[in-house]
């Protein structure tokens, strides 16, 4: 399932830890999906000195988080904005394609810290986060086949050619048209 | 390096009894049971011996047995082919939150053709109260459909009392046995279900090999239409082996039950007991006195199962975890949630599921492998570090 690279780097994981006196902290992902990581920067003049992060997830998650701390330590925070989490995949070998998505976020988590540190630098209170970064998984995939749904319309699956609504109750994503909700079985409105 | 294989969910170990009995049928004894000459003769009579070991491990009668290649398909059978077959009486189906992906799916299959369902809510420990089934019974409702046993949290469910009020709405009662057959005592008319799916990966037999109990003059569809097979309600020639095989583990499940529930439960109730002791923060999942002898499964906190369960493979020890990360899906186990386990905790989702031979030193090697395991993740995972800070403030 792993590349020898990805177990190296998740059974040996490089740059593990908290930097009390970070210059920069960034958060990406949520329990909902399964992977969250932190990433804390050290930095002297326009370089990286020092990376450190947390994770909380899969195998995946742990050995992307361990690259990109790799990766990035004593480039310039310029060079280090320039890492893609396609570039983290490729230098661990490819990544299963179930893994892309949530767990391939160490280099957003990274570039996350480099903006904060940014904004303490120019005295900017540090973005609020919240639910922005809370990338939405519940409801995001077509309930009767899988499928992720378009991130512009969440009301139809291509694959099954089925129109969907919100459910009020629960919030899934259910048939559009059906008496009760797929998800927690509670009426749909009568009028939709 | 010396492996432990604690893994019965996924899958059971071949008897030698079973693969012995199953490779005449993989070799010289190839004949279609449907043929009339003698080869022909002999894989038939060995598929209706093999049809009343089965029946006799659920105190059914072998017509009420139907072969399928797998619990999924014995599932998708009973659902649909019964829901179908009364769709003229009403289309509304009543199911547990926690079925099986097989029984859940197939709602949604019968949804797309027009049928309306309910998923019925669990408790804490995953138990489904028969009173909340009986409220979701409409007039409209035609199948009921609740599991025996859970395989993420090993809870074993009021089918006697689900199906008793299944009985007096005059609604038909299947029954996902699949992680339960085999391994606690059933009998189909003291439990008075209507079906009742089985598969013989779970009880030392081998995979491809399951069946379908349909109580005689309940009404079904067939799922896979084709020649006379299996009363006209499966086509498709017999899996002979694999049928022999299953026949023979139903058998000697029969008779070893009571000594193999007697050597596990210890054994689980000293995993069930003890983890939580060893490691801080570790959650037994599921009920403690009505439980599938085999299993223990636990939530555990501030990591995330798959890394638990790379590590544990590292350390020979093979396991099974619900966490999103685990499933193809990415998505975290319907079953902690409807339990009502947030997503966090629910990701630390780990069952250990015991086998004929688990021993005690099996348990000992465990709980000296995991808890630097637990260790280890926990001193990489914010939410750890997070609970520290929240905890020293």
């Amino acid at each position: 399932m792993y590349s020898d690279k990805v177990m190296d780097h998740f059974a040996n994981p490089r740059n593990v830890g908290v930097l009390a006196d970070a210059d920069g902290v960034g958060q990406v992902g949520n329990p909902v999906c399964g992977d969250m990581m932190t990433f804390y920067i050290k930095v002297k003049g326009d370089r990286l000195d020092d990376v450190k992060f947390q994770t909380f997830g899969c195998g995946a998650a742990i050995a992307v988080s361990s690259m990109v701390s790799e990766m990035a330590k004593g480039k310039t925070l310029d060079e280090a904005m320039a890492i893609t989490n396609d570039l983290v995949a490729d230098e661990l070998g490819g990544l299963p394609k179930n893994k892309m998505h949530c767990s391939n976020l160490g280099a957003d988590a990274l570039h996350e810290a480099i903006k904060n540190y940014r904004d303490r630098q120019a005295g900017r209170a540090p973005a609020d986060k919240g639910a922005a970064d809370l990338h939405e998984h519940e409801g995001s995939a077509c309930p009767y086949c899988d499928t992720t749904l378009e991130e512009d319309d969440k009301t139809f699956c291509r694959a099954c050619r089925i129109e969907f609504e919100e459910c009020p109750a629960c919030g899934g994503i259910t048939k559009k048209g059906d008496a009760t909700c797929v998800h927690c079985g509670k009426p749909l409105s009568a009028k939709s | 390096m010396k492996r432990t294989y604690l893994d019965h969910i996924a899958a059971t170990p071949l008897r030698p009894e079973a693969f012995e009995a199953m490779r005449p049928f993989l070799t010289d004894a190839f004949g279609n049971p449907q043929s009339l000459h003698s080869a022909g003769r002999q894989a038939a009579e060995a598929v209706e011996a093999a049809r009343e070991g089965v029946a006799a491990l659920i105190g059914a009668s072998a017509p009420e047995i139907y072969f399928t290649a797998s619990g999924s398909e014995a599932n998708n059978f009973a659902v649909k082919g019964m829901a179908l077959g009364q769709q003229a009486r009403g289309r509304h189906v009543v199911v547990s939150s926690i079925e099986h992906s097989s029984v859940l799916n197939s709602v949604k299959a019968l949804e797309r053709s027009g049928f309306s369902s309910t998923l019925v809510p669990v408790d804490r420990e995953g138990r489904i109260d028969p009173a909340e089934v009986a409220k979701a019974v409409t007039k409209d409702t035609v199948l009921v459909s609740v599991m025996t046993a859970n395989s993420e949290v090993g809870t074993i469910e009021p089918v006697a009392e689900i199906a008793a009020a299944c009985r007096t709405r005059n609604v038909l009662f299947h029954t996902d046995a699949v992680a339960a057959a085999g391994n606690i005592p059933l009998d189909v008319k003291a439990l008075g279900v209507d079906a009742l799916s089985l598969a013989g990966d779970q009880f030392y037999g081998p995979k491809g090999a399951a069946a379908l109990y349909v109580r005689k003059g309940a009404r079904i569809l067939p799922l896979v239409d084709g020649g006379i097979q299996e009363g006209g309600r499966r086509g498709g020639t017999e899996n002979v082996a694999g049928i022999v095989g299953l026949g023979r583990a139903a058998e000697l499940a029969k008779s070893e039950m009571p000594a193999r529930t007697a050597a596990l439960v210890p054994l689980r109730e000293r995993l069930l007991d003890e983890l939580p002791r060893r490691i801080e923060h570790v959650v037994v999942t599921g009920s403690r006195s009505d439980r599938l002898p085999h299993h223990a499964s636990f939530c555990i906190e501030f990591v995330e199962g798959e890394g638990m369960l790379l590590f544990l493979d590292m350390k020979g020890i093979a396991a099974s975890s619900g966490s999103a990360c685990t499933s193809k899906a990415l998505k975290a186990s319907h079953v902690l949630l409807a339990m009502g386990f947030d997503h966090a905790t629910a990701q630390g989702s780990l069952v250990f599921s015991l086998i004929d031979g688990t021993t005690k030193a099996d348990i000992d090697t465990l709980f000296e492998a995991f808890p630097p395991i637990v260790q280890r993740l926990r001193g990489m995972s914010p939410l750890y570090t997070e609970y520290l800070k929240q905890r020293g403030s």
